[in-house]
């Protein structure tokens, strides 16, 4: 006989010893989760920061130089976003119902979805590069100012801006092809029928991982993306 | 306590909102509001945050308070951040 009564009352397999019941462990996986995801909130708050103060300072390049990205394929890959939070959303129901069919097809809708991000985010990274605006040696800007025509941009702020534009998006974007792994991680074993309405821990923790991702992004594009805007 | 699920129609009218909201954002940033435009940036894409937290994130129905005081303690401590790095670098005489 287990020594344990309260493990004798769950049988389920997926129970580790050291959890009283499957309540239990969920609140704990989940609370780890979100520390987790706590860490992660000041890992892109410390690049935040450095945007926020720099824009104070740079201001005019920096509206010069968001100008010059692609606000329809910036707003189509926030669309895009929020569509595969919607898919991880109805996946992770899928899977609190029991329903296997239905969490497979959301899981791959998710992955369809988030490689489209990361399609159209290699577009645009292409065609900064052949505008020399990636920083380097040959960084070259010739954008102008918002409202002022005339007036000269400094070729080092614009840098700047374009440093945190490839260094925010693309930790972003790195966020997303370890998310893209976790879910052809999860859509094998959602095919294989392992997530359950008792157990389904792991599809739940990398659905806060993923939205955790879209809100990142939510924030990133009016920062980068919607700088003075108006004519 | 079983967990909370969220129904499709609940699931939708958050996804939909968000897609108003991102279409808002964008179209507003090209109407001159002076110096509002940032901050109605930042105040839209902070609701689109938060009807993902509460809703897509499961947050509003989780029954484990300590999840909900580590979301308000990262948050409290990103606004330190933020905060008192911004309160010295706006208001330097350079």
């Amino acid at each position: 006989m287990p020594d344990s009564p309260i493990a004798v009352a769950h049988h389920n397999p997926e129970l580790r010893h050291h959890f009283a019941d499957m309540e239990q462990q969920r609140d704990a996986s989940s609370l780890g989760m979100w520390l987790f995801l706590a860490t992660e909130i000041m890992f892109f708050g410390g690049m935040f920061c450095a945007y926020l103060i720099y824009r104070l300072w740079y201001f005019p390049e920096f509206a010069a130089a968001s100008n010059s990205l692609d606000i329809t394929l910036g707003t189509a890959n926030t669309a895009v976003l929020i569509c595969s939070s919607l898919t991880v959303v109805l996946a992770v129901r899928a899977a609190q119902l029991g329903k296997r069919r239905a969490q497979v097809v959301y899981l791959a809708l998710t992955l369809v979805l988030g490689l489209a991000f990361l399609g159209v985010k290699g577009m645009e990274w292409t065609s900064k590069f052949k505008e020399h605006h990636i920083p380097g040696p040959s960084f070259h800007f010739e954008g102008s100012v918002p409202g002022h025509p005339g007036q000269a941009v400094d070729q080092q702020h614009a840098q700047i801006f374009f440093s945190l534009y490839f260094a925010m998006t693309g930790m972003h974007a790195l966020h997303m092809i370890i998310g893209v792994g976790i879910f052809s991680y999860l859509l094998y074993y959602a095919w294989k029928g392992r997530y359950t309405p008792e157990y389904h821990t792991p599809l739940e923790n990398s659905g806060l991982y993923w939205h955790f991702v879209d809100i990142v992004w939510i924030y990133l594009f009016p920062l980068l993306y919607l700088i003075d805007r108006k004519k | 306590m079983s967990e909370h699920i969220v129904s499709v129609k609940a699931n939708v009218a958050v996804w939909l909102a968000l897609l108003v909201l991102t279409g808002v954002t964008t179209g507003i940033a090209f109407v001159d509001l002076g110096p509002l435009n940032t901050i109605v940036a930042l105040v839209i894409a902070t609701c689109k945050a938060l009807l993902v937290v509460l809703i897509f994130m499961h947050v509003k129905y989780a029954s484990d308070k300590l999840v909900k005081v580590v979301v308000i303690a990262a948050v409290f401590f990103l606004m330190l951040l933020l905060g008192l790095s911004l309160a010295d670098y706006s208001t330097r005489l350079l």
